[in-house]
This record gives structure tokens, C-alpha cells and sequence, in this order.
């Protein structure tokens, strides 16, 4: 791909207008049909711009110059050591507003090398001039002139459990989380104890050369790997609003490496590196599958995590190289307090697969979409995704892709519930390049709504620019089936035990790709929201 | 053979069915004795089906009279009561529920079906389905699919039947059992049928259009709707000559075929 050219191209305008489908997309090749059987609120917002990345090196390969499995060992024993010990990074804040002195102050107590401090200036500098996306959810409860309140670590156990809110109590008791997780989970406590497990785990990646550490000391003990990757050409930091704050005050994640042609088979989870301090808030994950290795990585988890902070904005990055294979699954449960702003893309090279799984459950206002870019040719990727909109809270999720090169494909499922008054909406974006021959890109949307007070919509937008090119939008809108209700009563289960199984099979195709207690979990947790605890 | 006669009836005494203010079955009277198997015959349009899903407790049609199911009467009950009571209605058009796993399902009915007892685990149910399925000549992949998700006709019909099996009903609505079916496979459905019924001598109440279902389900009672009514009842040989000679001799009218 010529990064040259893609950088000179002019974002193309989105399309507004009553047609929720980007009008005047060129190309006859899109068969779309549209049944949106309400919608609450105004379709034709544009989608965000299009993935037009920096100008960066070219996809060569860099992983060539990762450590020897010596170094990673020994890289890996530090860490552990400072997973015990974390480092005390609290600082303290004197001034309103995100001053380039406040993102000194928080890369000098993190003792980072200067390449990252320039570019958490370099992202300040883009934050400052951004406006605030208009296009999407209502944001305007999120006052950023306070950014500072939210940049502030929360440090370690500073919150006692009456600060913890009685519906969080109620749906730990329920899910059978245990103590230990439960305060961890509700920041009454900042170590989630997986020691014994993270250290079998660690041995086994330690033997194939895998690496697995957290962001913050990647950057330190690995920049050679970390600095090409990144917020260079997958998320930089210009890509929008909150990826450039991210960019100035990113802290905690992990980062991913897996060398060429090594099958990780064990999920990585972010479970065993959680006990590093801020985790969530602004966190920064960095993925990169070498040529042929597969990986699968989850985050996050189904339990409700409180969280004091109300702005999450965190920014996943993805390098899936040749005929590599990653799933990234991410479950999200955030306390309702918590506007969720996130970036997550992955740039997808030749014959590589992509896979994107996501549950989205707790927030009150969610925006996410994750992107894949397909760069090489016969790349593919699948997005399956499940978004629950209930009370107070407003879903705006969905799936960009973009084919950059021949025989691309893609793939979307999406589903929604929504009751309680909560907005569901699918917002998605396809792109296929001038001159990819042979893609495809099917999108297929359902939501499903409860009540009458409950929204639904799609936002669907198409760039096609290339004729022989199959893209496609399915979106179905509908209730639960009045048929279908009598027909499972009529066997002798209440109406609410027959929602129930209809929700429960509305959902289970994406269901059946999480990791089974995941899945467990969330039934769970939507019978529970179904009940209004 | 049953070991002891069933006793018990389910009386149905001037029932009336009517549909967004449309009347469409006006006042019948009929008596199913427990362990009886009764047709209703009659052209389309006579208000067949209507009988069954009213009967069943359909929330969409509005009925009026009584219909006493062991002595209770049941047309006040939601349709899930009903159910729990002892009546099973066989559709006639399965609805499918896509991702809802049969076995899943079939385990949720019947542990709903033997409250107050314990419900039974994953591997107890298993058993339990296994035999069913063994006995019914069901593939076990059935199983593993989709509620009538992707189902050919005679495999929803069977998973009627399949789910008749489990929650053991006392009196059982068909309606149209055959429709959409080929000769195998209505053999194959009815022939699961006729051995459940012999074994568990649950009463039925068979809807049907054509005579010629009757060889595989021998009714002990005929009743013959039309435009609402029972017209005439009887026994066996009424099919037979539904068969020979058509509605229209007993209707005494046209009947309004072909659909």
C-alpha cells in the first residue's frame, strides 16, 4: 500500500440525509435492505472519518528486531517483580484543564524515554485543537475542561465498600463473584490475586517466546518493538478527539508479542496483569501476531467494574501479519457512570485473519467501533458483536472495515437488546479502495427491542469503489414475536421465562464464540437486567 | 394396553370464538372423554383451527362459554396454565426460535412440567431425552439444532410430537398433523403418534381436512364443522363417507374449497 497516496486522499465527506445509507456511494455493487422497524432517533449521522493512517514505514517487518528469548525471560522476571511491587505512581495535580506540564509531570513518574513523552506532547498539541465529535451520542455531560479530574490516577485502596453502589453489591451477590474479586472489581482494592495461575501461564509463553507484559514497562524494557507500532499508522493520534487525550495520558493496558509461526493456545487474558495500578481508565493495548502465529487475547470482564472515573477512553492496536490469526474478545461491564469512549483497530495483512468478539453491557454512554483495515491480499476479518442498552444508557457501536487490497473480506454480526428506555445503534463503515478486486463485506445487524420506551436504529455507511466489489447491510429491527411467545407458553413456561429464551437465542451466535464462563455470565447477567435485578 | 381406564373428560359447553371482533365458532358443545380420540372434520374456513388455538389458550382470539378440562374450566387460564393442567397442542406450524438449543429447551419445558418436583440436571435429563428420542425414531442430532430452526415439515412435526412425549399430556390438540408432510412422512409421524397414544392413552382431538389421516389415527368419534358449528358427529364411518362422497352432501351446500 502506498502510505504516500493514502494520505493525500481527501476523507470523504459522509453522507447525510434521510437514507441511513451514505448516499452517492459509488458503485453499483451495493444490494442493502433496510427494515428499520422504529427508530427513535435521527439516522444519517455520519461515521467517524475513515481510516486514513499517518504517513509511517511501510508494513516491514519489525519484529525482526525483538529480543532474543533470553531477554523476554528476563524482561518477564522484572515485570513479575514489579507486578508485586508496583511503582507508587501518584502525582499530584495543581492546575484545571490538560496543561502540557500535567503530561510531563505523568510520563517523568512513569521514567519513560523521551520518544513517548514527544509523542504524548505531539497528541496534547492534536487534543487541543480536535472539537468534540457532534456526530455521535450526546456528550455534553463530559465536561473536559475538568479533564484532569479524570486523568488523575485513583490510586491503590482509597475507596471503602459504602462508596461502592448498592446495585453493584446486589450483582456481585448474584454472579457469585468471589471476595477477593469483588473488591478488586469495585477498586476497593487494586491486587487481583492470580499469582499462581499468571505464573504457570508466564512459563508457557516464557518457552515459546511469547511476550505478555504490561504497556507501561513494554515501552520501557522493549521500545525497539513498541515505538514503530505505536499510535504510528494503526491509531494515531490524530484519529479522532479521544484518541488524541489517550494519546497524552494514556496509562496501563498490555502489550502482545507473538513471534512467527507460534501458537499461543491459551487465551491470553488481561485477568493476570490487572494488578497494575489505573488499570482500565486510559488504558493502551498493543497486539502484534508475527507472520503465521495465532493469538487470542480477552479483555475486560462480565462482572460490573465500578469505577470512579467517569471517562474511559482506551485505544487497542493490532498488527495481524501474514497468515497470522488473531481473536481479540473484549466484555465490557463498566459501572453506568462511565462514558466509554474507545479506538480499537487492527491492520490485517496477506491470508491473515482477524477476529473481533464484544460484548457490550455496563456504561451509560458507549462508543465503539472496531476497525479493520485490510492491507494484504486475501486478509479477512470477522466482527461479532452483542450490545445490551438498558436503563439510562445509549449503545453506539458497530464495525468499520476497510479493503485496501484484492480479495479482502469481511464479515459483520451485530446484535442488539434494548429495554428500559436504552438506545441501541449499529454505526458502521465499509470502504473497498479503487483497484481491490474480488472483496466482500456483509454486514448483518439485528435489535431486538423490549419495550416501548427502548429505541433501536442502524447507521450504516458504504464507500465502494470498485465494480465487482460485494458489499451488503442487512438490518432487521424488531420485538420479541407474539408466534413465538405462544408457541413456548403453550408448553407450559411463563411469558418472562419465554422472553427469556428467545433473548438468550437472539444473542447466542455471538454467544458461542466467547469463552464458555463468559458466555455463562452474560446469560446471566441480561436475565438479571431482564428482571430489573 | 392401559392398565386402568383413564377417567376424566374434557367438556367444552357453548363455546364461542371470536377473532378482532369476528365470530368465527359459535356456540359448540362437544365432550372428549379422557383416552377417546376425536376428529373434527371439515372444509377451510370452518373455524377448525380456530377451535384448537382457542382451546389452547391462544391470547389473540376472545372466547366466550365453557370448556372444563377435569372439571376446572380452563378459558379463563393463561395459555401456559392450561398447559400445566394436562392439554398440549400440536401445531400446525411450528414457529421457529433461532439460537434456542432443543435439548435446552426440552429440559427447561419438563423440569417446568414436573414442578413441584426437583428439576433434573444436564445428565439426568440426557437420559431421559435419549430414551424419547431412541423410542420415537428421532435422530439425536435433533438435539443439538435449533428450535425448528432450518427444520424440513416432518422434523417440526416430529419435535411435536418429541415434546408430547415429555410433558405427557392427558388431551391432545393436533391440528393438521399431516399438512405440508409427504405419504413417508406422515407415515413416520403418525406412526410415532398411534405407539405414545396406545402407551399413554392420552385423549385427541385431530383436525384435519382429509379423511385419509384417519387410517393411521382410527377415531373413535367423528365431528364435522362448518361455518362455525358441529353438524353432524358420529362415528368412524362418518370419515369414511366424508372420504366417498365430500363435505357437500353433508353440508348440504358447497363447500368452499381449494385453497
Amino acid at each position: 500500500m502506498d502510505a504516500g497516496r493514502e494520505n493525500t486522499r481527501k476523507k470523504k465527506q459522509p453522507a447525510a440525509g434521510p437514507s441511513p445509507l451514505g448516499a452517492g456511494s459509488p458503485g453499483p455493487a451495493i444490494a442493502p435492505s433496510i427494515l428499520p422497524a422504529r427508530a427513535t432517533m435521527g439516522a444519517g449521522a455520519p461515521v467517524p472519518a475513515a481510516v486514513v493512517p499517518s504517513p509511517a514505514p511501510r508494513t516491514s517487518a519489525r519484529a525482526g528486531q525483538a529480543g532474543t528469548v533470553g531477554d523476554i525471560a528476563a524482561s518477564l522476571s522484572n515485570y513479575r517483580e514489579l507486578a508485586r511491587n508496583p511503582p507508587n505512581f501518584s502525582y499530584k495535580v495543581d492546575q484545571k484543564g490538560l496543561s502540557e506540564k500535567v503530561v510531563r509531570e505523568i510520563s517523568q513518574s512513569k521514567g519513560e524515554p523521551d520518544w513517548m513523552l514527544a509523542k504524548r506532547l505531539l497528541s496534547l498539541r492534536i487534543f487541543k485543537t480536535k472539537p468534540m465529535p457532534t456526530w455521535g451520542p450526546d456528550l455534553s455531560g463530559l465536561n473536559l475542561e475538568d479533564i484532569v479530574h479524570y486523568v488523575r490516577p485513583e490510586g491503590h485502596s482509597t475507596r471503602s465498600w459504602d462508596e461502592v453502589p448498592d446495585y453493584i453489591h446486589k450483582t456481585f451477590e448474584r454472579l457469585g463473584v468471589p471476595q477477593a474479586e469483588r473488591s478488586f472489581l469495585a477498586g476497593v482494592s487494586a491486587q487481583y490475586d492470580s499469582e499462581v495461575l499468571y505464573h504457570n501461564i508466564q512459563k508457557e509463553l516464557e518457552n515459546q517466546g511469547v511476550i505478555f507484559m504490561g504497556m507501561d514497562q513494554a515501552v520501557k524494557e522493549c521500545p525497539e518493538m513498541v515505538k514503530p507500532y505505536f499510535m504510528t499508522r494503526c491509531v494515531p493520534p490524530g484519529d479522532n478527539k479521544f484518541s488524541s487525550l489517550h494519546g497524552a495520558v494514556w496509562s496501563g493496558g498490555s502489550f502482545v508479542y507473538v513471534p512467527k509461526g507460534v501458537v499461543v493456545e491459551r487465551p491470553l487474558q488481561i485477568y493476570f496483569i490487572m494488578n497494575y495500578p489505573n488499570y482500565g481508565q486510559f488504558e493502551h493495548t498493543l497486539i502484534i501476531a508475527d507472520e503465521g502465529s495465532q493469538v487470542q487475547y480477552i479483555e475486560g470482564c462480565t462482572a460490573p467494574h465500578y469505577s470512579g472515573a467517569s471517562l474511559h477512553s482506551a485505544v487497542v492496536e493490532i498488527f495481524a501479519k501474514k497468515n497470522s490469526r488473531v481473536r481479540y474478545t473484549s466484555v465490557q461491564n463498566w459501572s453506568k457512570n462511565v462514558y466509554n469512549l474507545n479506538t480499537k483497530r487492527a491492520i490485517v495483512d496477506a491470508n491473515a485473519t482477524m477476529e473481533w468478539v464484544g460484548g457490550t453491557l455496563g456504561s451509560g454512554t458507549t462508543m465503539l467501533y472496531p476497525g479493520s483495515v485490510l492491507v494484504g491480499e486475501g486478509a479477512r476479518a470477522d466482527h461479532l458483536n452483542i450490545a445490551l442498552a438498558g436503563e439510562g444508557q445509549v449503545k453506539d457501536t458497530g464495525a468499520k472495515i476497510t479493503c485496501r487490497a484484492p480479495n479482502t473480506h469481511g464479515n459483520v454480526i451485530s446484535k442488539s437488546i434494548s429495554r428500559a428506555g436504552g438506545i441501541a445503534r449499529y454505526r458502521g463503515f465499509v470502504r473497498v479502495d479503487p483497484g481491490c478486486h474480488g472483496c466482500s463485506v456483509h454486514v448483518r445487524c439485528d435489535g431486538l427491542i423490549l419495550d416501548g420506551k427502548s429505541g433501536s436504529d442502524t447507521v450504516p455507511r458504504m464507500e465502494v469503489e470498485e465494480n465487482d466489489a460485494k458489499v451488503g447491510h442487512e438490518a432487521v429491527v424488531g420485538r420479541i414475536s407474539a408466534e413465538q411467545l405462544t408457541y413456548l407458553r403453550s408448553r407450559g413456561i411463563c411469558e418472562e421465562e419465554a422472553t427469556r429464551l428467545i433473548v438468550a437465542g437472539f444473542i447466542e451466535p455471538v454467544i458461542k464464540e466467547l469463552p464458555l464462563e463468559y458466555a455463562v455470565e452474560i446469560n446471566r447477567l441480561i436475565e438479571m437486567e431482564m428482571e430489573g435485578l | 394396553m392401559p392398565k386402568t381406564a383413564p377417567t376424566g373428560s374434557l367438556r367444552i359447553q357453548g363455546l364461542e370464538v371470536a377473532i378482532q371482533g369476528k365470530k368465527i365458532i359459535h356456540e359448540i358443545d362437544l365432550t372428549i372423554p379422557a383416552g377417546e380420540i376425536h376428529a373434527v372434520m371439515g372444509p377451510n374456513g370452518s373455524g377448525k383451527s380456530t377451535l384448537c388455538y382457542a382451546l389452547a389458550g391462544d391470547p389473540q382470539y376472545q372466547v366466550k362459554g365453557r370448556a372444563v378440562l377435569d372439571g376446572e374450566d380452563i378459558l379463563a387460564m393463561k395459555i401456559e396454565e392450561r398447559s400445566r393442567h394436562g392439554l398440549f397442542l400440536a401445531f400446525q406450524h411450528p414457529v421457529s426460535v433461532p439460537g434456542v438449543n432443543v435439548f435446552n429447551y426440552l429440559r427447561t419445558i419438563y423440569n417446568t412440567a414436573r414442578k413441584p418436583q426437583a428439576p433434573l440436571s444436564v445428565a439426568e435429563f440426557g437420559k431421559v431425552a435419549g430414551a424419547e428420542v431412541a423410542r420415537l425414531g428421532v435422530d439425536p442430532a435433533f438435539l443439538s439444532r435449533y428450535l425448528n430452526d432450518g427444520f424440513s415439515g416432518g422434523e417440526k412435526k416430529r419435535m411435536e410430537v418429541l415434546q408430547m412425549a415429555l410433558l405427557e399430556p392427558k388431551y391432545v390438540l393436533l391440528d393438521e398433523l399431516d399438512s405440508g408432510l409427504d405419504v413417508d412422512a406422515i407415515e413416520r409421524v403418525f406412526d410415532s403418534l398411534r405407539r405414545l397414544q396406545n402407551e399413554r392413552r392420552f385423549a385427541v382431538l385431530a383436525i384435519t381436512h382429509y379423511a385419509r389421516i384417519l387410517k393411521y389415527l382410527k377415531p373413535d368419534r367423528v365431528h364435522v364443522l362448518h361455518k362455525g358449528k358441529i353438524i353432524a358427529s358420529g362415528g368412524p364411518e362418518l370419515a369414511a363417507r366424508i372420504e366417498k362422497e365430500g363435505y357437500e352432501k353433508i353440508t348440504g351446500e358447497k363447500a368452499d374449497e381449494g385453497r
